[in-house]
């Protein structure tokens, strides 16, 4: 019951009028910037970062919170009105969602959507709840070997289970971790990377290297390939389900939080692997399987909640343990340590009215969004008709006024040019962002754990395996890089299953190539001749 | 010769195999110029973190390279606005850099407001907009907003350079 007052207490820090005020601001700069394309919450996040030096920490994580939840439902409705999905998460709802708003069914895609959202965000929040403190008792009595373990275990799995080629994670990784090097090193004071330039003594600023990565090196990317014609929207009017809808969407959403939010708070979870897998268990357990591919709504709704309630597990290891697993949670991360707050399992203990403010305003946020997206919709699809020009520039023109107020010297901007060519680099080739940005911020902690577990050992390298947690967590991340592997012998061993999604994709995720028989080929993101496929047959139909 | 050329064609990504390679080289070199006396109190020292990050990047440029001569390709990044059916479109990215550049440079001297009206003008223009008024006015109201915004609701003092005292 001690949660249940401390959360009770949250609320209380989080319903005064001007908390309120920044979660509303929250959730209508989330909705935003899930709506338009190219600018996602993990952007907005680090945008706002400089001008939120001066609130209050809790304010400004007030925010964050309504951003990252606003990001999810804005998204859907770009992927349902535009068929083009933002992010990988996305694409289940980019298919199906698109089909259904083709075929005339754009209302209850989005309300499916919307509802099946706030389903899964409330219940998972409420699982945060419930979990997180567990975590965190079980997190303090780790010692550095463990630590070290796990964040090992995080960079990896985040590494190598999500993208479609390992080698460029481990590229994009390598490039993060030797961005977090710079500086001056914590225990000796020796200059790293620095080559005798002053400014670089402090390190590379977090902020800096946040929003080049992902305003500055986005803007260039998709300036470079615009698309000169701008995709037509489809236009639509209140979103409303009929007495069917609900019928068949409520247990998806239900399916589709209990995938999302044990994925969401793996260490490797991320939210692309359950709603993948909830699109091919809702596939299985229909009705009507004859309508997947051509606008299912219960291939919206399980896919929407897993999504959501996903974006909720990640909270947990990013409160609990202070390991991001996705780009937003990683940003926040990023402005845990601008406030000066150490993340990790002492969190809990040292900022219990921050912690409980934010999960209490999670809740909050989330029905703040039902409100403001069932009713507005229509409002918020005018947004992606906003001149593409005044879209980039405006990032542009943004993220060089965030990084250039830090400090306010010019010198940050040439860094933010740098790493935005960087950025545009890695998009160019293939480089997924999400390691580079995930081993700046563990990289530095990672060392420190190291020293500080050989310190203990005096030297002994078999001190990094002197704790049973260690040990056990070691042999998972071995199987998790051996995946691939060890699928490949068993399938050999099994016998050749010609149609599976995995004969094709060795690289595939791991687990959507477990269950998926059939699905397995609608799984990738949406060709263009496949969509003519459906158009025609929509076509064909009376 | 010719045989070289054609085999490199196409193999732009070998650049970033050779970043890699540079960045990782860059950075054990750098740790091996760090001299730190064995300490009983911190027996990793500064030089342990450097040579596994050097070592897996130039690991990753090796295996990069390799990749990318047997025909790997990286998956370019898509997105809504994002239509890969083109090239990259240079006219576009270098003036938008170009704008970029200016402000780097002006921003300290002639001040927030009126390099980054420039910024954000010329970023529109390099985008294609043709507005050139609606632009401007755009522009300027957004580059005064932030810096009374900043002053006013922040306290951070954005360079008022030229327009000192008219500010």
């Amino acid at each position: 019951m001690e949660t249940f007052d401390l959360l009770m207490q949250g609320f209380s820090t989080a319903a005064t009028p001007l908390n309120l005020l920044y979660a509303f601001i929250g959730v209508l700069l989330g909705t935003a910037v899930g709506v338009l394309p190219g600018i996602g919450p993990a952007m907005a996040v680090a945008l706002l970062l400089p001008v939120t030096y001066g609130l209050e920490p809790t304010s400004a994580f007030i925010m964050f919170a309504g951003i990252y939840y606003g990001g999810m439902y804005g998204g859907s409705t770009t992927s349902i009105l535009l068929n083009t999905p933002g992010e990988s998460a996305t694409v289940i709802t980019a298919i199906e969602g698109h089909r259904m708003a083709k075929a005339g069914r754009a209302a209850q895609a989005l309300a499916t959507a919307a509802i099946g959202s706030f389903v899964a965000g409330t219940i998972g929040t409420a699982l945060l709840v419930t979990f997180t403190p567990m975590v965190v008792d079980f997190a303090v009595s780790l010692g550095a070997p463990s630590y070290l373990a796990i964040m090992v275990l995080a960079l990896l799995a985040v590494t190598a289970v999500l993208g479609s080629s390992k080698l460029r994670g481990f590229a994009s990784l390598g490039l993060g971790l030797a961005i977090g090097l710079v500086g001056l090193d914590k225990v000796t004071g020796q200059q790293r990377l620095v080559f005798g330039q002053p400014l670089l003594v402090d390190g590379l600023d977090i902020v800096v290297v946040a929003v080049a990565i992902f305003a500055v090196g986005e803007a260039l990317w998709i300036a470079a390939h615009l698309r000169r014609k701008p995709l037509s929207t489809i236009p639509v009017g209140r979103p409303w389900m009929g007495k069917q809808d609900w019928k068949r969407s409520w247990k998806p959403w239900l399916r589709g939080t209990a995938y999302g939010y044990p994925f969401g708070a793996l260490p490797a979870g991320g939210a692309e692997v359950p709603t993948f897998l909830s699109y091919v268990t809702e596939k299985k357990l229909s009705k009507h399987p004859e309508e997947f591919g051509h606008g299912a709504i219960e291939g919206v709704a399980g896919p929407e909640a897993a999504n959501n309630a996903a974006a909720a597990g990640t909270l947990t290891p990013m409160l609990a343990l202070g390991l991001p697993t996705n780009a937003t949670a990683a940003v926040m991360l990023a402005a845990f340590v601008q406030y000066g707050i150490q993340p990790g399992p002492l969190l809990f203990d040292n900022e219990p009215e921050l912690v409980w403010a934010l999960i209490a305003s999670l809740f909050i946020g989330n029905t703040l969004l039902l409100l403001i997206n069932l009713p507005l919709a229509p409002v918020w699809a005018k947004l992606l008709q906003l001149p593409r020009p005044y879209l980039y520039a405006g990032i542009l023109f943004f993220a060089t006024l965030g990084a250039y107020a830090v400090n306010l010297q010019a010198f940050d901007l040439v860094i933010l040019l740098v790493l935005g060519l960087l950025g545009f680099a890695m998009r160019r080739y293939g480089l997924p962002v999400l390691p580079l940005i995930i081993g700046v911020i563990l990289g530095p902690r990672a060392e420190e754990q190291l020293r500080k577990a050989l310190q203990l050992s005096g030297g002994d390298v078999s001190g990094l395996w002197s704790e049973p947690i260690a040990v056990g967590v070691y042999i998972v991340a071995a199987l998790v890089l051996a995946w691939p592997l060890l699928a490949f012998v068993l399938r050999k061993t099994r016998g050749p299953r010609p149609e599976t999604a995995a004969a094709d994709q060795p690289a595939a995720v791991p687990g959507t190539d477990l269950d998926a028989p059939a699905g397995g080929q609608n799984l990738r993101p949406v060709a263009s001749p496949q969509d003519e496929h459906v158009d025609e047959r929509i076509k064909e139909r009376p | 010769m010719n045989q070289l050329v054609s085999r490199l064609k196409g193999r732009s990504e070998l650049g970033l195999a050779a970043l890699l390679g540079v960045v990782g080289a860059a950075v054990i070199l750098d740790g091996l110029s760090l001299s730190v006396p064995y300490s009983q109190a911190d027996p990793v020292g500064p030089k342990t973190m450097p040579f596994i990050v050097g070592g897996l990047l130039l690991v990753c440029a090796v295996l990069l390279a390799v990749n990318v001569l047997r025909g790997g390709q990286g998956e370019a990044e898509s997105g809504e606005d994002v239509d890969l059916s083109h090239p990259t479109d240079w006219r576009t990215v270098v003036p938008l850099i170009g704008a970029f550049v200016l402000n780097i440079v002006l921003v300290d001297t002639v001040g927030w407001v009126i390099s980054g009206t420039l910024l954000f003008w010329g970023s529109a223009w390099a985008l294609g907009s043709r507005r050139y008024l609606r632009d401007a006015i755009i522009a300027v109201v957004l580059a005064l907003g932030t810096f009374y915004g900043f002053y006013l609701g922040l306290g951070i003092s954005l360079p008022a350079g030229l327009l000192q005292g008219v500010l």
